[in-house]
C-alpha cells in the first residue's frame, strides 16, 4: 500500500485484501503477484452462422512468474510474444483458458462481480498510446477522477477536485489546467495524464505496457524519470513491458524475456544483460543498436527468419527453428525453465556457454 | 567537407507550406550532401523537418502546396528546377526512397511481384515475363525465402520485415544512385531490425549506393552513418563524422538527446537527463537561437541572436550552430559525460543558469 507524502487524497485506505487464509505453500510474504502455468489460446473460427473452432492462437502457454513487492519486473520480447496478452490477463481484462493469477496470495483468475471490482481497485494500468487511452470529450480533471467515481470514493465537497490536484502536481502537471482538454496537451503530457489516473486509488501494482516508445526521445526520458521516481518515492510494485531493451535495462530490477507465449528466461537485471544463457535473449541483446560507432563493424550474428506464427508454433523448444544452437533434442523434449548458476532461469538444454556470451559483447564498452 | 563532386547537396533549402493558423517553416534553411557510396543520418524528432527535407528532394511536396526555396543538386542537376516528367525519369530509378510503413506504401491489392515489374517497367523497357525474372532475382537479394513462390504473394501475405525487404527490393529495382530511407526499421522487432540494417549495408558495399538514413535512434545512426546531421526545428544544428558526434558532441540538444537514451550497456543507477519543455511551434519558432527555451545553457543574448552553423576549430568536418564559445562548450561536454547534472556543469565552468 502507498503511503503517500501528504495522505490528503485518499480519505480511505484500500481495503484489507483478504489474507492468504488458504494455507496453501504457495506465496512467501514477498511475491506480490505470482502467475502459475498460465494458458490464454484464442480460438480461430471458420463460418458465420455455426462457428467451427478450427485452431487457436497460442498467446500465452504456459507462463510462470512472480512479482515481488516493490520491484520492477520488466517483461520484453517481440512482437507476438504474448508479453500484452499477459500483463491483460493479470489485470484480469482477459480471461485465462487455464492456470492461475494469485494477486497477494489470493486466486484472483476467476474471481467476479464485486469481488473483481474490489481486485481491480489495486492494480491498474498505463497504456501505450496517449492518445487513444484518454476520452477527447472529458476534461483532465474528471479523466483523473474517473477512478474515484466508479469506487464511489471522495463523494461531497471539494475532496475529488483537490485530490486530483494533488495528484496532477505529484506527476507533473500544472494543477491549474484541471478543466483543459486532452488535446490540449502534448504527447508526454498526456501520458503524464494516464499515469496521474493510475496513482489515483493508489494500486499496489502498476502494470505499464510500452509507456514510453509513442514518445519521443527527449519526452521519453522525462516520463521515464517520473516513473522511476514515483516507483522510489511510493514503493509500487511495476510490471513494465516494452521492446526496447535498453529501457527495460533502465527501469527494471528484474526482466522476463518472452518468445512464442513462453517465457524463456528471466533473473535480474544484471547477470540477464551481462551474461544471458538463453540463445534468444542473446539474439535479443546483439540485435540491439548502441549509440556508440567505435563498436560498429562488430561481427553481429543475426537470427534468420520471421517469428513462427502463434497459431502453429514449433514443437517442444519453440525457439529451435531459429536457434544457431538447435540439436535435435530440442525438437523433441520441451526444455524447462531452471536455474543455470549464473544468476538467471532460462528454458534451454544447451545454453549459451562463457565465450558465446562474450562475442556477444553486450559489456564489452566499459 | 565541401568536395565538388558530391552525388546529392542540398542548399539552403527552405520549405513552407500555407496554413490557416499561419506558414509552417517545415525545413528552415538546411544545407548537407552526400557523397558516393557513403551514408549521411540525419536525426531528429518528431517535427525537426527530416522527413520534410527528404520528401522534397524527391519532388513529393511540390503537389501539397509547399513554397520551396533553395537547391537540390543531384549530379549537377538542380532537381528543384526539373519538370515533373524529368523528374518522374529519376525518381524510383536514380533515387529511391524506403518508407517507415510498408504496410501504408505497398498496394493491398496487387501482388508483390506486379509491384516490382511495375516499379523495373516503369524506367526500363523490357518485357513483362523478362521483369518478372528480375523481380524473383530481387526478392532473392533481399532475403525473401522461396522468391519464386512468394513473388505471387499480396502484401498482407507478409510479415512486417518481409514487406520492409519487399520495399527494399522495390527501391533497389534500377540500382538507384542514392537510397533515402525514412526510418526503415521503425516499425520492426530488434532482431527484424538488425537483419533490415545489415541488407543495407550489404547492398550498399555490392551496389556502391549513397544513404541517406533518416531517424529518430541514435542507436541505428551510430551503426550505420558515416556522418550524421542533427536537426531541431528544421535547421541542422549540429554536423559530424559519427564518431565525432558521439564523441565530442558540441550543440546542448545533441547533449540532450544523447543524455535522454538509456543504453543496454549503462549502468543501471546512472540518471537519464531529459531535455526540459516541449518541441517549439513551426509556424512561430522561438526568438533567437531556436532551442534557447529549453537549454540548460542558454544566455540572456541567445534570445535575440540567431546562430548559424560554424564550423568547430580543429575539426574539419564538424559544425555547430550554438552560440557558446567553443572553449566553454568543450568544457561543458567534459563535465556532463563525467556524470554532472547540467546544474553542476553550469557552475563549474562558472556560467550563470539559463533564465528560462
Amino acid at each position: 500500500m502507498i503511503a503517500g507524502p501528504e495522505n490528503a487524497f485518499g480519505a480511505e485506505p484500500p481495503a484489507a485484501p483478504a489474507a492468504p487464509v488458504d494455507g496453501a505453500a504457495s506465496s512467501s510474504g514477498d511475491v506480490l503477484v505470482e502467475v502459475r502455468d498460465l494458458v490464454k489460446h484464442f480460438p480461430i473460427t471458420r463460418g458465420i452462422l455455426f462457428q467451427r473452432k478450427v485452431g487457436a492462437v497460442q498467446a500465452v502457454d504456459g507462463v510462470n512468474l512472480e512479482v515481488r513487492r516493490g520491484e520492477t519486473l520488466g517483461i520484453v520480447g517481440e512482437t507476438g510474444c504474448g508479453k500484452s496478452t499477459t500483463a491483460r490477463l493479470i489485470m484480469r481484462l482477459l480471461d485465462a483458458t487455464s492456470g492461475e493469477v494469485r494477486f497477494d496470495g489470493r486466486d484472483i483468475t476467476r474471481v467476479k462481480g464485486s469481488d473483481l471490482k474490489e481486485v481491480r481497485r489495486e492494480m491498474q494500468m498505463i497504456f501505450q498510446d496517449p492518445y487513444s487511452s484518454l476520452n477527447p470529450r472529458k476534461t483532465i480533471g474528471s479523466i483523473i477522477a474517473e477512478p474515484f467515481v466508479i469506487h464511489g470514493m471522495l463523494q461531497g465537497g471539494d475532496a475529488r477536485k483537490k485530490a486530483v490536484q494533488e495528484l496532477m502536481e505529484t506527476v507533473g502537471l500544472n494543477p491549474e489546467h484541471y478543466n483543459r482538454y486532452p488535446h490540449e496537451f502534448s504527447g508526454g503530457q498526456r501520458q503524464r495524464i494516464g499515469v496521474a489516473r493510475a496513482l489515483a486509488l493508489k494500486p499496489r501494482l502498476l502494470i505499464a505496457d510500452e509507456p514510453v516508445s509513442a514518445l519521443d526521445v527527449s519526452i521519453q526520458a522525462q516520463v521515464l524519470n517520473l516513473l522511476r521516481d514515483l516507483q522510489r518515492d511510493f514503493g509500487l510494485t511495476v510490471v513494465f513491458i516494452a521492446h526496447d531493451l535498453s529501457v527495460v535495462r533502465h527501469m527494471c530490477d528484474r526482466v522476463a524475456v518472452m518468445y512464442l507465449g513462453k517465457v524463456v528466461e528471466i533473473g535480474p537485471g544484471d547477470p540477464l544483460y551481462n551474461a544471458p544463457r538463453h540463445p534468444y535473449t542473446g539474439a535479443l541483446l546483439a540485435a540491439v543498436p548502441v549509440a556508440d560507432p567505435t563498436r560498429h563493424g562488430k561481427e553481429r550474428r543475426l537470427l534468420t527468419g520471421d517469428v513462427p506464427s502463434p497459431a502453429n508454433p514449433p514443437r517442444a523448444c519453440r525457439f529451435h527453428t531459429r536457434c544457431p544452437k538447435a540439436q535435435e533434442r530440442c525438437s523433441v523434449e520441451e526444455p524447462l525453465l531452471e536455474d543455470k548458476g549464473t544468476g538467471t532461469r532460462a528454458a534451454c538444454h544447451f545454453p549459451l556457454t562463457e565465450q558465446e556470451i562474450a562475442d556477444i559483447g553486450v559489456r564489452s564498452a566499459a | 567537407m565541401s568536395t565538388p563532386e558530391a552525388l546529392l547537396r542540398v542548399e539552403d533549402l527552405y520549405v513552407e507550406y500555407p496554413t490557416e493558423d499561419g506558414v509552417v517553416h517545415a525545413v528552415d534553411g538546411i544545407t548537407y550532401q552526400v557523397h558516393k557510396g557513403r551514408t549521411l543520418g540525419i536525426v531528429g524528432e518528431s517535427g525537426s523537418g527530416k522527413t520534410v527535407s527528404s520528401l522534397t528532394t524527391l519532388g513529393l511536396t511540390r503537389r501539397q502546396g509547399a513554397t520551396i526555396r533553395g537547391k537540390i543538386l543531384f549530379e549537377g542537376r538542380d532537381l528543384l528546377t526539373l519538370p515533373e516528367s524529368e523528374l518522374r525519369a529519376i525518381r524510383g530509378n536514380e533515387i529511391a526512397m524506403i518508407f517507415q510503413d510498408p504496410l501504408s506504401a505497398l498496394h493491398p491489392l496487387y501482388t508483390v511481384g506486379n509491384q516490382l515489374v511495375g516499379a523495373i517497367r516503369a524506367h526500363n523497357d523490357v518485357p513483362k515475363a523478362k521483369a518478372r525474372e528480375r523481380a524473383v532475382e530481387l526478392l532473392g537479394l533481399v532475403g525473401i525465402p522461396e522468391p519464386k513462390r512468394r513473388v505471387d504473394a499480396y502484401p498482407h501475405e507478409f510479415s512486417g520485415g518481409m514487406r520492409q525487404r519487399a520495399m527494399i527490393a522495390m527501391a533497389l529495382s534500377n540500382e538507384p544512385k542514392l537510397l533515402i530511407a525514412d526510418e526503415p526499421t521503425t516499425a520492426l522487432d530488434v532482431t527484424v531490425q538488425a537483419q533490415i540494417l545489415a541488407l543495407m549495408e550489404r547492398l550498399q558495399r555490392e551496389l556502391g549506393m549513397a544513404i541517406v538514413i533518416i531517424t529518430h535512434d541514435l542507436g541505428v545512426v551510430a551503426e550505420m552513418a558515416d556522418d550524421i546531421s542533427v536537426m531541431y526545428a528544421g535547421r541542422i544544428i549540429e554536423t559530424a563524422p559519427a564518431q565525432a558526434l558521439f564523441s565530442n558532441p558540441e550543440h546542448p540538444y545533441t547533449w540532450g538527446l544523447l543524455g535522454s537514451i538509456p543504453r543496454v550497456d549503462d549502468d543501471r543507477e546512472k540518471e537519464l537527463v531529459p531535455i526540459p519543455g516541449t518541441p517549439p511551434s513551426l509556424i512561430q519558432p522561438p526568438s533567437g537561437c531556436h532551442f534557447h527555451p529549453r537549454c540548460h545553457y542558454a544566455q540572456p543574448d541567445h534570445a535575440r541572436i540567431d546562430p548559424s552553423l560554424e564550423p568547430i576549430p580543429g575539426e574539419p568536418d564538424h559544425f555547430a550552430a550554438c552560440l557558446l564559445e567553443s572553449e566553454v562548450r568543450r568544457r561543458l561536454w567534459s563535465e556532463l559525460s563525467a556524470g554532472s547534472s547540467p546544474e553542476d556543469a553550469l557552475s563549474e565552468v562558472g556560467l550563470p543558469e539559463a533564465a528560462t
